[in-house]
């Protein structure tokens, strides 16, 4: 009987955790895909920059719920489902990864990159072969919080029907029952970790110093 | 035809003058010396020769032909470019630091790696323990001579050095000091060379160009230097007899 019981918390849990990844990392190679290019672009010019990194900054003060509520009645990008949560928590993703993108490609060292373009390399050479090899610890380290945060943020997509391991912690606040609640957050905690663990190494692997 | 040559080029920020019209040449195989305080001109005219910045009037020639008129790229390339600390990539190896410029051009791999392992000898460095450094495994003075392989590798014919030893130790600095000279010796290049100090000036030159608040206040051989007259000149002469 209670094996029963776990057995069916253990089926729909792998199903959950599976819609609960498939959200994180959709909504976090979307950020990545507007705001590593985004902050290239504007990291050279100061005006843009303040301009994008305030709207990204506006994104991320929104309280997470109400922006799964505000979506909900948008036509075409919001109503009930995963595609509405995907919006939202690319929005939360956006500024991490942007900020860094930015502050990374800015740290580069005036002196290596004025060697750079005394050596006759192109805009493009020097961005793919110096500026972007030397910010990648600091974007992947925006990519690591952006992550981070997102497992968490994702469990609050269930309240829009968007699946994920929120629903386990709905359903247990709803019929206060711990179990289901720890059957949600644990592997979502456990998720964290493991994704902060994972870009942590590769952020060090990409460290030259 | 100079290898170089400035013709009244002046160089302006807003309403601020940097360099006033100078007008010099550098002879091929010649080693013209920039010589001047700190806010002089000097690294101002050194940077209108690669094209770094261009002049707000007036004109520098790179053999015969107005830098305005070069592919930026193409004469950046053709012309080595040697800066203090080196401006070497911390995240290349010394080996891909040294051929860039080749790689940039299309070389083929062994003929890079050959050249790379002959620029390495020729600088100290013999390839087999330094080629495969990052730049942060190296010592300061080790570090410049890798920016000097690096400036040669694609053979320029001319060589700028902006203020190549500031950074180094006095030992060092006299050791990179005669790796100059040899060097000139033997590749016969043209070279322009910034330096705030008189004696570096008096070693190295053939031709020595004395800036003072961006206009040129000398220019002759270091024996001329000597028997200059100028102000500015005798401000540095001064620190070399009490040096």
């Amino acid at each position: 009987m209670l094996s029963d019981i776990l057995q069916d918390l253990l089926d729909e849990g792998l199903q959950l955790l599976g819609e609960h990844l498939v959200l994180v990392l959709t909504s976090i190679l979307i950020a990545a895909a507007i705001a590593i290019p985004v902050g290239i672009v504007v990291a050279s010019h100061p005006r843009t920059r303040t301009l994008a990194l305030g709207i990204a900054n506006i994104g991320q003060t929104i309280p997470s719920l109400a922006l799964f509520g505000f979506l909900i009645p948008i036509p075409f990008i919001g109503g009930i489902g995963q595609h509405t949560a995907i919006i939202a928590l690319v929005i939360y993703a956006l500024l991490p990864i942007l900020r860094n993108t930015v502050t990374g490609i800015l740290g580069v060292d005036p002196a290596v990159r004025d060697s750079a373009v005394a050596m006759g390399m192109t805009r493009a050479q020097i961005l793919r072969m110096v500026e972007l090899p030397m910010a990648a610890p600091t974007i992947i380290s925006g990519l690591r919080i952006a992550t981070v945060t997102t497992v968490g943020t994702a469990t609050i997509a269930a309240a829009i029907g968007a699946g994920g391991l929120g629903v386990f912690i709905f359903r247990g606040i709803a019929s206060v029952d711990k179990l289901q609640i720890l059957a949600g957050a644990v592997p979502s905690a456990l998720l964290a970790l493991g994704a902060d663990a994972a870009l942590g190494w590769l952020e060090r692997r990409c460290t030259v110093r | 035809m100079p290898a170089v040559e400035f013709r009244q080029a002046t160089f302006r920020i807003g309403t601020r003058t940097i360099l006033k019209d100078l007008t010099l040449s550098v002879d091929e195989g010649a080693t013209l010396v920039l010589l001047g305080r700190s806010g002089s001109g000097k690294t101002t005219a050194l940077r209108l020769i690669n094209g770094m910045i261009m002049p707000s009037s007036g004109e520098v020639l790179v053999e015969g032909q107005a830098t305005t008129a070069w592919d930026l790229v193409r004469l950046r390339r053709s012309i080595g470019y040697v800066i203090q600390e080196s401006g070497l990539f911390p995240h290349f190896t010394v080996a891909r630091n040294v051929g860039l410029v080749p790689s940039l051009e299309g070389w083929p791999e062994a003929k890079i790696e050959t050249r790379v392992e002959e620029l390495l000898q020729r600088v100290g460095l013999p390839a087999e323990s330094f080629a495969a450094r990052l730049p942060r495994e190296l010592s300061g003075g080790q570090r410049q001579r890798i920016g000097v392989a690096r400036a040669l590798a694609a053979d320029p014919k001319i060589l700028l050095f902006d203020e190549p030893f500031g950074a180094l130790d006095p030992v060092t600095r006299f050791d990179l000091q005669r790796e100059f000279l040899r060097l000139r010796a033997e590749l016969k290049k043209t070279s322009v060379f910034v330096t705030h100090d008189v004696q570096e000036a008096m070693k190295l030159a053939t031709t020595i160009a004395l800036l003072h608040e961006g206009a040129l206040a000398f220019a002759g051989t270091p024996a001329e230097f000597r028997a200059s007259q100028n102000e500015e000149a005798h401000a540095f002469l001064d620190v070399l007899e009490h040096a």
